[in-house]
């Protein structure tokens, strides 16, 4: 993969590795003399290297079709979204160092390549969706239908057995069906022993990545890009190449029909991360993005709150050791350390400082932005000279935020409903059904055009650029929707030459924490229970990370229980309010 | 606001259904249709476990949209309706009689009758048999149709008649679409159901042609044939066919019982009474009263002076005789805690003389003799009327008086 020369015969450069070593060109299939210098003899030794390639070098089919393996295809995606990445503004060394060498290890560990093919999983060639076979029926060989219900599904490839079971009904000796050469074999195999390829897993590859060189991406970002479409996930399968068929168990690996989940992908990452055996991440210090004190300075600005926050955030990070270097940093298998949201933990202590500063009752907050309110009103000249900005007033706050967010929730709330899953290339299980599910397609686009034309003027508005900010506040605004130069005056006072907060309160949000092994929460977030001012923090900081208030929920209880920890020892018997 | 950040295409088109049916309620046809171009797609996926699938939906919603959409021909929405008989055979019959009505909405009547046609000799192995009851009514509605050109024929026959002219063809047309009319319509009404449209249709054949006999079957079948629905209609037809046909006071009482007990406030129950009133039967007498005072215990009959009238007629002919005054006490009994408050307030008195002077007599000769002299209603409006120098409201009053001993035995 360093070698740079042009082919002799093509002119190409675009080799790969023969089974000696030695480097060959795809494109024309020109084998040289050079071999491959052994650099990395982690990934190498005493091991046959089984490239990927062997399969597009095998004999193409008369058809034009050719034989493909799963984690062929995977590489394909990987590629792809490696590549939007880099059209992001990633670094390139993603791609071909980083991501690279994650995959190859991964194919490596789980034995799908770079390694001697263990005995007794030879794979048969099956049909490429051709009614007519030449393989011998293997009574052991699972029916289709059998595979499809394996998998948990919502029903939806499931759904198709009908489809399906037309055909199998036919043919009923034949082996199962997919495009690939490998794909009953993929959803057969005990997922939990060698970590099979999944589209979701492909997001944590990407993720890992991005944590390796520590790009300023976070995960909530990362699956924000995916559902607005700058990253390929949806329907990525339509950038294979013709000569790859999907098609039947193919459909079910690659077809993705709903949105990856935060906690999937992060878990799956975690677990990725071990079993490649990787050593301790680089480094997350203060000045990397994904330090709190950073993500902080971020959300708060996106959030529409004063700077002066910051201080207060940097406080608590400190207090709780989280922007400690070891504490951040990712060392996988090791199972003693929380794994870390960044994001999440960011927005939580961001809600911590609020409630220190406001308690977020429903009551005192109110009361606070009054006093501002008059304050504001009767010296406006005063307070602007002096302090730098009018003092913060919550109420103002609340209403301009809110106001935004409504909005923006809204037109989340209609995108979700309109979003299309299809893409232009059909998809079949197998050649019987494929004239059905052309004319369902026929009939799908005509209708969408009678339709559309009585949608009247609206056009589907052009895939927004992506942004890291989803809400903006300018401070040229003189409508005073802009609250970052606002002053947290009103709200301190000086007690021995520090600087404290006045409200003397503080309400923990769950006495004690849920074991997080058994349930899967640290706690259990109702939002009836908890005060409404509360629930709006939470939902705002949900809306910008894209995931349930729970999440965020959880980490505030953590954070607060490392920052009341002495306290909390001392007194376990009481259940509501603390004093500081 | 959508909290539910798991989202999946099942959910997804969920959420889809449900601003198109918001948008639907609020007519907001462009918007529905901009969803519904988001929706479809659901269409290639299999559904088969769900009550409704996303082909019937498309179907209804479609409708919908392309018949109040501004923008939308007539030609757009045939050809829309062609689409969806495509798309599902179990539905097939279903959606060409929806079709057809929309057309017979829109004027289209030829169209309509092709498409019955055309729906008719559909054939598809055992669907056939499956949808036969939506065959049955494809088949109904045809017949329908041949009555409606039948009735034309007819018209025309008469015109001409009048003119001098006889024009044989035209009469051959009629019966011909009588017949055609008359197969289908007979094999319709034979199914319990509810089939006023096509009853009446049915019979004012067999009048014209004179088969009174089977007439009387079907009418008594649709009505007393406990398979079918109760309909307050098949008595209405019922009794206005015995009237037609000079049929004895008898049946004709006998055909409005059922009514009566169905539907208490028909306006057919004046007639009822008044033909009760007249009876020699004490029982049906009886029943008279009864009908009646059950009549306007309807917010509707409260300003209706015929049954006012009926009402007071026979009340008054029980005091003058003095005889069955326990018969008024017994419908007084468990009238007499709201009535007056219902009927003879006294806002209603002023009303009812400012408006309708005849109502406010016939009122306050029932409230006079059910309540007395010395009640709201009567003082006022007999008042008003001698005031007015009126005979009939000079009468009344010493009517009332003369009696207000029986009257007093009444109101108890």
């Amino acid at each position: 993969r360093d070698f740079n020369e042009r082919c002799a015969q093509c002119s190409e450069v675009n080799w790969g590795l023969t089974d000696g070593g030695r480097f060959y060109c795809r494109s024309c299939h020109n084998v040289t003399e050079r071999t491959r210098e052994v650099v990395n003899t982690d990934f190498i030794t005493n091991s046959r290297v089984q490239t990927i390639a062997k399969g597009l070098r095998k004999q193409e089919k008369t058809d034009g079709d050719c034989e493909w393996y799963i984690c062929e295809g995977f590489q394909l995606v990987l590629k792809k979204q490696v590549e939007a990445l880099e059209a992001l503004g990633v670094c390139p060394q993603m791609k071909d160092e980083i991501l690279c060498n994650f995959w190859r290890c991964y194919l490596q560990k789980s034995k799908q390549a770079y390694c001697r093919r263990p005995a007794g999983e030879t794979v048969k060639t099956l049909s490429v969706c051709e009614s007519s076979t030449e393989v011998d029926s293997d009574p052991e060989r699972p029916s289709l239908l059998h595979l499809l219900s394996l998998s948990e599904s919502e029903g939806d490839l499931q759904t198709d057995c009908s489809i399906a079971s037309s055909v199998s009904k036919v043919s009923e000796s034949t082996s199962v069906y997919s495009g690939s050469v490998d794909g009953s074999l993929y959803l057969r195999k005990n997922q939990k022993e060698k970590l099979m390829m999944t589209m979701p897993m492909t997001l944590s590859f990407c993720y890992m990545a991005l944590l390796w060189v520590r790009e300023p991406i976070t995960l909530s970002e990362l699956l924000r890009f995916v559902v607005e479409g700058h990253i390929p996930y949806l329907n990525v399968f339509q950038h294979f190449p013709e000569k790859m068929k999907l098609c039947g168990l193919d459909l079910k690996i690659f077809c993705v029909e709903s949105w990856p989940v935060y906690e999937e992908v992060f878990n799956k990452m975690h677990e990725l991360a071990a079993f490649l055996d990787l050593p301790r991440f680089p480094d997350i210090t203060e000045s990397c993005f994904l330090h709190p004190d950073m993500l902080c300075m971020k959300y708060l600005m996106e959030a529409n709150l004063p700077d002066e926050l910051h201080n207060w955030t940097c406080r608590v990070v400190k207090k709780i050791g989280i922007g400690e270097v070891d504490f951040l940093t990712l060392t996988p298998g090791n199972k003693s350390t929380r794994k870390v949201k960044y994001d999440v933990l960011a927005a939580a202590v961001i809600v911590v400082v609020l409630k220190l500063l406001f308690l977020l009752d429903d009551h005192y907050e109110w009361l606070l932005s009054e006093f501002a309110e008059e304050r504001n009103k009767n010296n406006p000249e005063v307070c602007m000279f002096y302090s730098g900005g009018p003092y913060f007033e919550f109420k103002k706050w609340y209403e301009v935020v809110k106001h935004s967010l409504d909005v923006e929730q809204k037109k989340l709330d209609e995108e979700r409903a309109k979003h299309l899953w299809r893409c232009e290339k059909p998809l079949f299980y197998s050649v019987k059904n494929k004239s059905k599910v052309l004319k369902r397609r026929q009939m799908v686009v005509s209708l969408k055009n009678q339709f559309g034309k009585l949608s009247g003027s609206v056009q589907r508005a052009e895939k927004p650029n992506p942004s890291s900010f989803q809400l903006s506040w300018s401070e040229e605004n003189t409508n005073g929707s802009c609250f970052h130069g606002h002053s947290l005056k009103g709200i301190l006072q000086e007690k021995c030459g520090l600087l404290t907060v006045m409200n003397p309160d503080y309400w923990l949000c769950t006495v004690k924490l849920c074991n997080e092994k058994l349930c899967g929460h640290l706690a259990h977030y109702k939002e009836v229970e908890f005060p409404q001012s509360y629930h709006f923090v939470l939902r705002l900081f949900s809306f910008l990370l894209r995931i349930q208030p729970s999440y965020i929920h959880d980490e505030v209880c953590m954070i607060e229980h490392k920052l009341f920890n002495k306290k909390l020892c001392k007194k376990l018997k009481y259940n509501t309010v603390l004093r500081k | 606001s959508s909290n539910e950040h798991k989202l999946n295409f099942k959910k997804s088109k969920e959420a889809c259904l449900n601003y198109i049916q918001d948008a639907l309620l609020q007519k907001q046809w462009k918007r529905a249709a901009e969803f519904l171009t988001c929706y479809v797609e659901a269409l290639e996926k299999d559904y088969s476990r769900e009550h409704i699938g996303p082909s019937e939906m498309i179907w209804r919603i479609g409708t919908e949209i392309l018949w109040h959409h501004s923008q939308s021909s007539m030609k757009e929405f045939n050809c829309f309706m062609e689409q969806m008989k495509t798309l599902g055979v179990k539905r097939y019959l279903k959606v060409c009689l929806e079709h057809v009505f929309h057309l017979l909405c829109n004027g289209q009547i030829d169209e309509a009758y092709q498409n019955l046609s055309l729906a008719e000799s559909w054939r598809f192995g055992e669907q056939t048999a499956i949808q036969d009851k939506e065959m049955k009514l494809i088949q109904a509605y045809r017949g329908l149709l041949d009555y409606y050109s039948w009735s034309k024929q007819k018209n025309i026959l008469l015109e001409q008649g009048e003119d001098g002219f006889s024009d044989l063809a035209v009469e051959q047309e009629m019966h011909g679409y009588f017949r055609k009319a008359a197969v289908n319509l007979k094999e319709i009404i034979k199914i319990p159901g509810v089939w006023d449209i096509f009853m009446k249709c049915y019979v004012d054949l067999l009048e014209f042609y004179g088969d009174h006999n089977e007439a009387r079957q079907v009418l008594n079948e649709y009505a007393y044939n406990s398979k079918f629905p109760a309909n307050p209609n098949a008595h209405v037809y019922l009794y206005q066919f015995l009237k037609r046909q000079g049929e004895s006071k008898k049946s004709l009482i006998s055909a409005l019982k059922i009514l009566h007990d169905i539907v208490p406030s028909h306006e057919l129950m004046i007639d009822f009474n008044t033909m009760l009133q007249k009876s020699k039967k004490r029982k049906k007498r009886r029943l008279g009263l009864e009908v009646i005072f059950a009549a306007l215990d309807y917010a509707g009959w409260k300003e209706n002076a015929k049954a006012w009238s009926c009402l007071a007629r026979q009340v008054k002919q029980i005091v003058i005789s003095e005889k069955h005054l326990d018969w008024i006490k017994q419908e007084w009994n468990s009238r007499k805690d709201w009535w007056p408050a219902f009927h003879f307030s006294r806002y209603l008195a002023k009303r009812n003389w400012q408006e309708n002077k005849s109502l406010s007599y016939e009122k306050a000769l029932v409230a006079g003799i059910l309540l007395g002299k010395d009640c709201k209603y009567f003082k006022y409006v007999s008042h008003q009327g001698c005031k007015a120098q009126l005979k009939r409201f000079r009468m009344l009053k010493r009517f009332v008086n003369k009696h207000s001993l029986v009257c007093l035995r009444i109101s108890g």
